[in-house]
């Protein structure tokens, strides 16, 4: 197995050119996803973590476009390719498991045909054969009775088992590289526990890397090797699982942490970050989470820079700075 | 249960998804390929009684038929059997000025925001439609109104003259909230209504809706498979398995006594929790039923550690066994 990474995100720009304003949904964002490796992908509703993974299959649509940096797969800047290339490696070297399972599916085919269709395209094989695939793939994601779920048609399935089936969809080939998009949601924790079970093999057996986005702090710390958390179209902390959980440095990150519902405040208030998402249409030069920040300093209003406190440990915060750690 | 009028009431509420065969399927069964009609039974005779001001969460596995029975209590899907009750009345018989009251009073909040959301209308007119055209606002006051719903969940006023394609999955959820709330709803199912927002923005959303309870009574079915939420929230906790209610509880009591049912008890072992451990995740064991063919007697008798030959062969009806705590299953028989 190589060394190098399976993907390398560098200095990756995506901008909405829209009638308001420039959207800038994904500004300066770089990380690394070495085989076999899970890196999660956390971060605020609306921060630009999907349109990180739109932005390396090529899949952003006018008034979008990556105006700057490279995508490199397997040492290859994919932004460079056409989309004939692109098509190529989707669904065969790398799949996508989309946030709405119904940009994997179309609603008029059934399951049957659209899973066998995805097998052929990788591997000359038999419609048996490939049907035998699909219902073993269906049945690894837990959904019972596969044979006969394989005759559905998606709107048959339950919202659980849509999401289910574009995962099948998305593991089929042992792809090199997964972007996985809250992949899980709306799975009870058995039938989760299976899913990331067999992301697990996947990347043990046959050196997969994921990008593992999803808001599931649970989940992600139990999951990846590492973490990267984003805000307003940026990377503002990254390190591996344990330390972003346990220690983590960016405000915003504790922010995050602090919200989530412990046993013992039922029915109390939760904690929430105070104020709104900054509009990515104006951001300045500054912090963007300055304005929610409990910690700001005047310094602040400056673009903050990236400290690096240990190696491949990262936050873009001035404050673990001028903080005497603890 | 309490004493206070049920806002919805569900008796021996069912529903069947019958798949007809299609050509190609008919032909074949002529000649004798054994193809039969598919009968998904999605849920099987449930009996429940909502009060006003209370927040019920809802569970189970996936497919179990949760999204079906709140969409059925919601109205927008036809019972195969049974009766949809909304302040004391049949839903079905309802019409004309009732009939749309209740439709306004009761909202749904929709597992998949995307799909519900009409892809060629701009984020003012999705949620400031309805409230317009049923007097809840004047056009002179309507971007006034749609602000202030937007600002509750989360979202800035500059985001109505968009279209919903143009948000991230989190911001789409978070319209289709705003649309239930912008009608002043008396009853809402929420379905896996917070399930694509990040923890922060999860908890500003459950705050609203605690505080909508509190300052009108507004009344919640909240499914969810994230156990967590539902302990903090729900007054009451109902759980399902395979179209049916195996257990009904005060979350206090199921909290603090434990489940009773055997699958509830497998369920809540499982609550997730911050660890800070990578983890190896185990696989499911056992083959999970279907509901193209729900197993005969108790349908969890295949999974469960306490199954004997009274449970292959008969359904366990769904019984008190302490006051206002309600389980399915023959164990509690035997004591
Ligand atoms: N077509 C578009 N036009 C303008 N802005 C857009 C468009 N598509 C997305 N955006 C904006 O880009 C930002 C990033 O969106 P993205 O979908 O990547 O968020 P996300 O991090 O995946 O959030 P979530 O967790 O809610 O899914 C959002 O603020 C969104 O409003
Ligand atoms: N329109 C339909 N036609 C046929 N079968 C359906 C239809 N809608 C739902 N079903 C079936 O009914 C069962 C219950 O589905 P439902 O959507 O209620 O599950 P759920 O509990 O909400 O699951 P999830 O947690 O995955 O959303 C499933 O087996 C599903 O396949
Ligand atoms: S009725 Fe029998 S099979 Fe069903 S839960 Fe109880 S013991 Fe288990
Ligand atoms: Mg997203
Ligand atoms: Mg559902």
């Amino acid at each position: 197995m190589t060394h190098s990474p399976t993907l390398s995100v560098e200095n990756l720009k995506t901008h909405f050119f829209t009638r308001a304003g420039v959207v800038k949904a994904v500004d300066g964002v770089s990380f690394d996803v070495r085989p076999g490796e899970i890196l999660g992908l956390v971060g605020e509703s609306g921060s630009g973590k999907s349109i990180t993974g739109f932005s390396i299959l090529g899949l952003v649509d006018p008034p979008g476009r990556i105006v700057s940096g490279a995508v490199r797969f397997k040492d290859e800047d994919i932004t460079k390719l056409d989309e004939d290339s692109l098509r190529g490696l989707r669904g065969n070297r790398i799949a996508m498991i989309f946030q709405d399972p119904m940009m994997t599916l179309n609603p008029v085919l059934r399951i049957d045909t659209q899973m066998v269709e995805t097998v052929q395209a990788h591997a000359r094989v038999s419609n048996g054969e490939a049907l035998e695939r699909a219902r073993e793939a269906l049945s690894l994601v837990g959904i019972p009775a596969p044979e006969r779920r394989l005759k559905a048609y998606p709107h048959e399935l339950s919202g659980g088992m849509r999401q289910r089936v574009a995962i099948a969809i998305a593991f089929i080939n042992k792809p090199d590289l997964v972007i996985a998009d809250e992949p899980t949601t709306a799975l009870d924790v058995t039938i989760q526990a299976q899913i990331l079970h067999e992301a697990q093999e996947l990347c043990r057996k046959t050196g997969t890397a994921m990008l593992w986005i999803t808001h599931d702090l649970a989940v992600i710390s139990a999951l990846a090797d590492r973490i990267a958390v984003m805000y307003a179209g940026r990377i503002v902390e990254t390190g591996t699982a344990d330390e972003v959980i346990a220690r983590p440095l960016h405000p915003y990150t504790q922010g995050l942490l602090g919200s989530v519902p412990t046993r013992n405040q039922r029915g109390t208030r939760l904690t929430q970050i105070p104020g709104m998402t900054p509009s990515l249409l104006n951001l300045g030069r500054g912090c963007a989470f300055a304005a929610r920040c409990s910690k700001v300093l005047p310094a602040c209003a400056d673009e903050p820079a990236v400290a690096e406190p240990s190696p491949g440990r990262q936050v873009r915060c001035i404050r673990p700075l001028v903080e005497v750690p603890a | 249960m309490s004493a206070a009028p049920a806002v919805i009431e569900a008796r021996g509420l069912s529903k069947r998804f019958v798949k007809r065969l299609d050509l190609a399927g008919k032909i074949a069964a002529r000649l004798g390929s054994g193809q039969v009609e598919e009968t998904v039974h999605a849920v099987d005779s449930v009996d429940l009684a909502i009060a006003k001001g209370e927040v019920v969460g809802l569970v189970g596995e996936s497919g179990c038929g949760k999204s079906t029975l709140g969409r059925m209590i919601a109205g927008l899907l036809p019972a195969t059997e049974g009766q949809v009750l909304f302040k004391g009345q049949d839903r079905a018989t309802l019409d004309g000025r009732s009939a749309l009251a209740a439709r306004l009073a009761v909202q749904m909040i929709f597992q998949d925001p995307y799909a519900s959301l009409n892809p060629r209308a701009r984020v003012e007119a999705i949620v400031g439609e309805a409230p317009l055209v049923h007097g809840l606002t004047t056009a002179g006051d309507l971007p006034a109104y749609v602000d202030a719903m937007l600002a509750r969940v989360g979202l800035a006023p500059e985001f109505k003259r968009r279209y919903p394609h143009q948000f991230s999955g989190g911001q789409r959820s978070r319209i289709g909230i705003a649309r239930a709330l912008a009608v002043k709803p008396e009853f809402l199912v929420c379905d896996e209504a917070i399930a694509a927002l990040d923890v922060s923005i999860q908890a500003q959303v459950i705050n609203l809706f605690m505080d909508l309870r509190r300052d009108f009574d507004l009344t919640y079915l909240f499914i969810s498979h994230d156990l967590g939420v539902v302990q903090h929230i729900a007054d009451r906790i109902i759980i399902m398995y395979l179209g049916r209610i195996v257990e009904m509880a005060p979350t206090v009591a199921l909290i603090e006594q434990g489940p009773n049912h055997p699958y509830a008890q497998a369920l809540l072992a499982e609550v997730p929790r911050l660890g800070r451990e990578k983890r190896k995740f185990a696989p499911i064991k056992g083959e999970i039923p279907s509901p193209l063919d729900p197993p005969p007697g108790c349908h969890f008798h295949p999974r469960c550690p306490h199954a004997t030959e009274r449970c292959r062969i008969e359904a366990p009806a769904l019984r008190e066994i302490a006051p206002g705590r309600l389980s399915a299953c023959h164990l509690n028989d035997i004591r």
